[in-house]
């Protein structure tokens, strides 16, 4: 069997998952879906109030986006749990945070990128001043990535689970709050007509500081779930 | 040293030991609590801006102190039972875990109570009160995971996985929704911890909290038994002990 370069193990791998998630096109559609219905609820529930939506719009806009990477988390492991491909990336021979780093990535590409293409549609849902459009999207650009690999270690963890779902979101939403603060208060700032750099800087911090550790954690997790 | 750190670690006698303890912590935390709570709520004078009712913080701030203090505790146990594979330090871990979210629970309860005479409200988005609460639900996410997995060795390694990845984020939970509070909070709430506390109010204070700690101890302890019983039941030292008395 000829050695892989890890490298080109990576790639294989992005390629891999980019083709599988394509296949299945509907498991892509059905989060984002459930994000425009989400925004879609909360404007009825509001009683489309132009007013009120314009103040809850950023918060309203970012709690749909953590839901909606809450309900495609269980992509990134679990078919890859059930049919033993995990098993396999464990045993390779290239390092396995990198591989979960790859995989994250992966689902980042199909699940958060697509969140960020709706946004302009839910900033007029939200009736979102234009001015507040750009800086949500590089909100959401910074943020989601983060989501997903914090998300990453609690898959890892419940992917062995019967019913790891609920379980799931209490692992994972209380560690999504900071993201959502400086998300939400990035928003509300730039709506404000302030610079935002300050919290932009702090989304992007704690998107490498994730991106960092996030991989090792899921790879420790992963061993464990997996023993 | 070393031999009786390693005997330590040992189940059995780890389970004499701490039943041979578990009496005496607890006469010592009876008798800290009572002084405590009679220096706190008899002989302390009332705060001349809240009255009376500033006395809750002798029950209020151990258990604040003690719910991040449970964290770490079984944060680093739970790291220890992860990387060298010690069950007494996964069995502090996951024993911890309960007697924590009861004291992050009450520092929520008695946190409200306070705030219905000092704010009007029972609760307020305050930074302290936000970041107890989600402390909380990290706690209630280490114990819903560890029920959650059958085997209970691989559970405890999950939990402690889960304990250090909290460990990493609490600051940053804190840090973060102390940022967001200061932008969204008006000024009008009158910061509630006192820049300096008179001598009369803080010996009492801090005999809660060394009351509060060994009541951790004594719980952790009889927490810890329970659990080592359930882990080893198959072990000869289990079947030894249960053997010997009458159940």
């Amino acid at each position: 069997m000829s050695q892989l370069s890890t490298s080109r193990a990576c790639a294989a791998l992005l390629q891999r998952d980019l083709l599988l998630a394509f296949r299945r096109r509907a498991e892509i559609a059905n989060p984002l879906l459930f994000y425009i219905l989400v925004c879609a609820l909360f404007a009825i529930g509001a009683g489309a109030d132009v007013q009120l939506l314009r103040e809850i719009g950023p918060g309203v806009v970012w709690v749909a986006a953590l839901l909606a990477t809450l309900l495609s988390l269980d992509a990134i492991f679990r078919s890859d749990f059930d049919d033993g491909t995990l098993e396999q990336l464990l045993l390779s021979a290239h390092p396995v945070w990198l591989l979960v780093l790859m995989k994250t990535l992966g689902h980042w590409l199909v699940s958060g990128l697509p969140l960020l293409i709706v946004a302009p549609l839910l900033a007029q849902f939200m009736q979102l001043p234009s001015g507040g459009l750009g800086v949500l999207l590089l909100t959401l650009l910074l943020g989601t990535p983060t989501l997903s690999l914090i998300g990453a270690i609690g898959v890892a963890l419940t992917v062995g689970l019967r019913r790891g779902g609920i379980i799931l979101s209490l692992l994972v939403l209380p560690l999504y709050v900071p993201v959502l603060i400086f998300a939400t208060d990035a928003v509300h700032t730039a709506l404000g007509g302030i610079p935002v750099t300050a919290q932009l800087l702090f989304l992007s911090a704690m998107l490498t500081f994730a991106a960092a550790l996030a991989p090792i954690a899921t790879a420790a997790a992963l061993r464990v779930s997996l023993s | 040293m070393w031999t009786w750190f390693h005997r330590l670690g040992s189940p059995p006698y780890f389970y004499r030991l701490a039943g041979w303890l578990v009496p005496w912590l607890a006469v010592l935390c009876a008798g800290l609590m009572v002084a405590g709570l009679y220096g706190g709520l008899v002989l302390a004078p009332p705060d001349y801006q809240q009255g009376e009712s500033y006395r809750i913080i002798f029950i209020h701030v151990p258990s604040a102190w003690m719910s991040l203090f449970v964290y770490m505790v079984m944060a680093v146990s739970g790291a220890i039972g992860f990387i060298w594979r010690m069950k007494l330090a996964e069995v502090i871990a996951t024993s911890s875990a309960p007697i924590g979210a009861s004291f992050t629970f009450l520092a929520l309860i008695t946190g409200s109570l306070w705030g219905k005479p000092m704010w009007g409200t029972y609760w307020v988005w305050d930074a302290r009160l936000t970041s107890e609460l989600l402390l909380l639900f990290l706690y209630l996410g280490v114990i819903a995971l560890y029920g959650a997995i059958e085997d209970k060795r691989v559970a405890a390694r999950a939990a402690a996985i889960v304990a250090m990845v909290g460990v990493v984020n609490i600051p940053i939970i804190h840090y973060s929704v102390e940022w967001w509070n200061t932008l969204h909070q008006p000024a009008t709430i009158t910061k509630l911890d006192e820049p300096s506390i008179d001598a009369s109010m803080l010996i009492p204070l801090l005999i809660m909290a060394l009351a509060f700690n060994v009541f951790y101890g004594v719980a952790l302890l009889l927490r810890a038994r329970c659990e080592l019983l359930q882990r080893e039941r198959n072990s000869s030292w289990v079947r030894e002990l249960v053997g010997r008395q009458p159940i």
